[in-house]
């Protein structure tokens, strides 16, 4: 298909400054166990092009699912017909825009493609599961699934730009519910954070099998424990935490379209300004930040961005002092900035925007036995539940599904409904430990929200356990 | 469109096998986007799609996949013939499905809508004047909305419409700025001139050095925009049957004794008859007019799809996979809007609320954040805009026993997401005033 379509617009290129062609087909299935039956399995086969052109100043784009040479001709006219239109009403001057022209591949490295194991098998795999989790009447309901996607896209540019890149991913999910009169308590996987690239071998990376017993048992624990206390307390959040305020308090606030106010209407703006590029204390000096597209589990791995940039690791932020926006290459044009490459569509209908894509915090010095002896009071947070932070990604609060107390340097009381809250222009400048690589792991987010039009996107966060001292911390309704 | 699906329909019909059943919904849209910033076009463009789903059935065994159309009948009529060939294979190794249930008696019904819309350029042309002396920011979405749903007992359902919707924050500084919307299916310049007019009058009390309160208890107004997020956030495994039976509802304590009631002031339904999605879903069945999910305060139904139906053996009443409402129809109170100011006295005048969550989920306590115009008030004047504010509150508290009333008059949105596709979605919604709302942060 690739080579058809290639051979079609080489055809239909009109007569304009830049025309390109994004061609995206995708490939998912989801299989899901519901308390031991399967609920119906639905395959899904998604492919379309965004053809975008740029003339005299002005852009436009055209998504259409008809590939034909005549469909990709019409759609050509209507990129062109919005490209006049904006022509001198737009806020970006695309006649000064010199967009990359490269030619590259790219490849998930995968060792057991999703297609090549039977479904039974994979059936078989996940009934297994699900019939572990029934541990007890108390659990109220449970289910496990399997979620794979393979993409191939391909990207073509009127000045002889060609990238193809093919991607697989797969993202596994259990979640247990505990229920006992009006208390409800959940443990889950992470909600399909635990994703990758790659194919089944993800199960053995997560250690799947097994899960399901486990999260049960945590869930009726969970619904004997006492309620989160209220009060200052230093906090260890697990990498499936802080994985979510990597997300929130990081990633979003240094998008370079945020911060030159694209998103101001929807996603919103930022507490980040272009000034703060270079010398802006974001957080202590144990805080490194990297967007790492390099990673090759995680799940925004790639070599080229949506608009042929070639992506390779940039630290955003260096011993606490914030040095790099996440702005791709247009977003960087106009802010006077360099960035990285991360301007990203989530499929063929929607244009790029720039997104974090992967995020991470590098690896401290701190082991996880360390990390607990050192505080006297506080407490460890795991799995995220809960997320609301103000449109400038400022103001947080976020809720786990799992706390234990530590007193005196050791693991205590297991606790329900921990929630905290905090001001991220301060609390990274609270971060007192970063653990080392023993405490590392690999998460990421499948639907991250954000555009105008929406679109969800697959962000990996990687991140070791993490201590930050003096927060305010709080449980659920009385 | 319509024939076009009609006749993919016929031809789905012509390839199926002994005892095969089949059941097919499409969802197209043909939409013009364009995003502003700084009273400027950032991008434009239009996107063309048509997604059909087909699932094959042959007693208690199915199938679903889903593709993309092309619109060029010999591609698509391989690529259905591919996916049946695929789906009859999977479906081999499947499971007996003991909750599948769908409509067997025929009820075909056609809703056709009628392109009013300008052109798109046309529209743009008359947006730009408007907005180019202003840090307008914000998208226009336009065009055709198609649902047809088709299956192998002769049933054709069909339901277009031609919206149109621009949702714009008109801003004065950092997150200072004025949030408004204009929606339907008759494009008027001047309308959209006179709200643009209305949100530059209200930036210039934004204009004032904002207030800052000190988390604690504050009496409140919420808008019938900041209303709608809190009733999208309960719509989030709030209504539908799986949920409530499965305990994780997050009306869970309306439902289990001693039961927690709201005011006897909420009446809540889905109001499919006054909505503009489609009165049938993916299984065949048609919606009834109304449900009602919460009458004068007290639990009343849920939402409640047809594999629901099937596991908890009760009637399907046309919920949608997900149980999720489309129709919200909160009933009026007896607070008239000119009186709101007067009656808040001194408090906090909240037009926009955002990303809300849930703290405690079963227990329904909720938070979130203050955005845009969102003011302090004093003696029933606005003094000043107040700087952003996170709140953490029960819906048993905000719509329960600290509600004072609900406006008489309502105000009819029209849901701006495009997330795959553009919504469908709306709501007819009062204000509500509140008293000891809580302020966190």
């Amino acid at each position: 298909m690739q080579d058809l379509i290639k051979q079609r617009f080489y055809k239909i290129i009109p007569k304009v400054d830049f025309c390109s062609l994004r061609y995206v087909a995708e490939h998912s299935e989801k299989l899901v166990i519901r308390q031991n039956v399967m609920e119906p399995p639905v395959t899904k086969k998604d492919i379309g092009v965004m053809i975008t052109v740029f003339d005299q100043g002005g852009a436009g784009y055209a998504a259409t699912s008809d590939l034909t040479e005549s469909g990709l001709r019409r759609a050509v006219k209507q990129a062109q017909s919005w490209a006049i239109c904006s022509r001198k009403q737009s806020i970006v001057d695309f006649s000064k825009i010199a967009m990359p022209q490269i030619q590259g591949h790219y490849q998930s490295q995968v060792e057991k493609p999703w297609q090549t194991v039977p479904i039974t098998d994979k059936i078989e795999l996940l009934q297994n599961e699900s019939k572990q989790c029934k541990i007890n009447d108390k659990i109220a309901a449970w289910q496990a699934s399997l979620w794979s996607v393979q993409t191939e896209q391909l990207y073509l540019t009127s000045d002889g730009g060609e990238i193809s890149q093919q991607h697989e991913y797969l993202m596994p999910e259990i979640r247990v519910t505990a229920n006992q009169g009006i208390e409800t308590q959940y443990r889950t996987l992470g909600e399909f954070t635990t994703g990758r690239q790659g194919g089944l071998e993800v199960l053995e990376q997560i250690k799947f099998i097994g899960k399901g017993k486990q999260l049960a048992e945590e869930a009726l624990q969970l619904l004997a424990a006492p309620n989160c206390p209220a009060k200052k307390l230093d906090l260890l959040l697990a990498p499936d935490q802080m994985m979510l305020q990597i997300h929130e308090s990081i990633g979003h606030p240094l998008e370079l379209d945020r911060i030159i106010g694209d998103e101001r209407n929807y996603a919103g703006t930022s507490f980040v300004t272009l000034d703060m590029f270079g010398n802006y204390q974001y957080g202590s000096p144990w805080l490194n930040v990297s967007f790492d597209p390099s990673m090759t589990e995680q799940l925004a791995s790639y070599g080229f961005d949506d608009e042929g940039l070639p992506a390779k690791k940039v630290f955003v932020i260096r011993e606490g002092i914030l040095e790099t926006p996440l702005g791709g290459h247009i977003s960087q044009t106009r802010a006077g900035l360099s960035g990285v490459a991360n301007s990203r569509a989530n499929n063929w209908n929607r244009p790029p925007i720039d997104r974090m894509a992967n995020l991470n915090v590098e690896a401290g010095q701190s082991s996880l036995q360390e990390m607990i002896s050192s505080i006297e009071a506080g407490i460890l947070m795991q799995t995220n539940i809960s997320w609301s932070i103000d449109d400038s990604r400022n103001k947080f609060q976020f809720g786990c599904e799992r706390g234990q107390l530590i007193e005196n340097g050791e693991l205590t009381t297991v606790v329900k409904n921990p929630n905290y809250r905090g001001i991220s222009a301060t609390f990274w400048r609270n971060l007192s430990k970063v653990g080392n690589k023993d405490t590392f792991q690999i998460m990421g987010v499948p639907y991250c929200g954000k555009g105008e039009p929406n679109q969800v996107i697959r962000v990996g966060h990687a991140s070791p356990a993490c201590v930050f001292s003096n927060i305010d911390v709080f449980g659920g309704a009385v | 469109m319509q024939d076009y699906f009609y006749n993919l329909a016929d031809f789905i019909n012509s390839k199926l096998q002994s005892e095969e059943v089949y059941l097919c919904e499409l969802i197209g849209e043909q939409s013009d986007f364009v995003r502003f910033n700084q009273g400027s076009i950032r991008q434009a463009g239009k996107v063309e799609q048509y997604y059909l789903k087909i699932e094959l059935i042959k007693g208690q065994y199915h199938a679903t996949g889903e593709l993309t159309l092309g619109l060029a009948t010999e591609i698509d009529q391989q690529r259905i013939t591919a996916l049946l060939t695929e789906l009859r294979e999977k479906r081999s190794h499947l499971p007996a499905d003991p909750y599948l249930l769908y409509a067997t008696e025929k009820q075909s019904t056609e809703s056709i809508g009628k392109n009013q819309l300008p052109d798109a350029e046309e529209m743009i042309t008359d947006i730009l004047p408007t907005i180019k002396n202003h840090d307008f920011v914000g998208i226009y979405a336009a065009g055709g909305m198609f649902t047809g749903f088709a299956n192998s007992f002769g049933q054709r359902n069909w339901h277009s419409s031609y919206p149109f919707n621009i949702d714009w924050s008109i801003y004065h500084n950092t997150d200072k700025a004025v949030k408004s919307a204009y929606a339907g299916f008759d494009w008027k310049a001047t309308t959209f001139q006179d709200k643009i007019t209305q949100s530059v009058a209200q930036l210039e009390i934004l204009k004032r050095k904002p207030h800052t309160i000190k988390p604690g208890k504050y009496k409140v107004y919420l808008s019938p925009s900041a209303v709608h997020e809190i009733l999208l956030l309960l719509s989030w495994n709030g209504f539908g049957l799986k949920a409530q039976r499965t305990k994780d509802s997050s009306l869970l304590r309306m439902l289990t004794e001693p039961r927690q009631n709201l005011s006897t002031k909420i009446t809540l339904l889905e109001n499919t008859t006054e909505g503009i999605a489609p009165a049938f879903q993916s299984q065949g069945f048609i919606k009834p007019p109304q449900v009602t999910f919460i009458s004068a305060g007290r639990y009343d139904s849920a939402l409640v799809s047809p594999r629901s139906a099937k596991e908890y053996q009760v009637n399907t009443n046309g919920g949608n996979e997900e149980e999720i409402p489309l129709s919200f129809d909160l009933l009026a109170g007896q607070l008239a809007v000119k009186e709101v100011l007067k009656t808040l006295d001194t408090g906090v005048y909240v037009n926009n609320l955002w990303y809300l969550n849930y703290s405690d989920r079963v227990a329904c306590r909720m938070t979130g954040m203050t955005r845009f115009a969102t003011f302090w008030v004093e003696n029933g004047e606005i003094v000043a805009p107040l700087n952003v504010m996170r709140f953490d509150e029960t819906l048993y508290q905000l719509l329960g026993d600290k509600l004072v009333d609900l406006t008489t008059e309502r105000e009819f949105i029209m849901d701006t997401d495009s997330y795959e596709r553009r919504s469908n979605r709306c709501a007819n919604l009062p204000g509500a005033l509140v008293e000891d709302f809580t302020f966190t942060l």
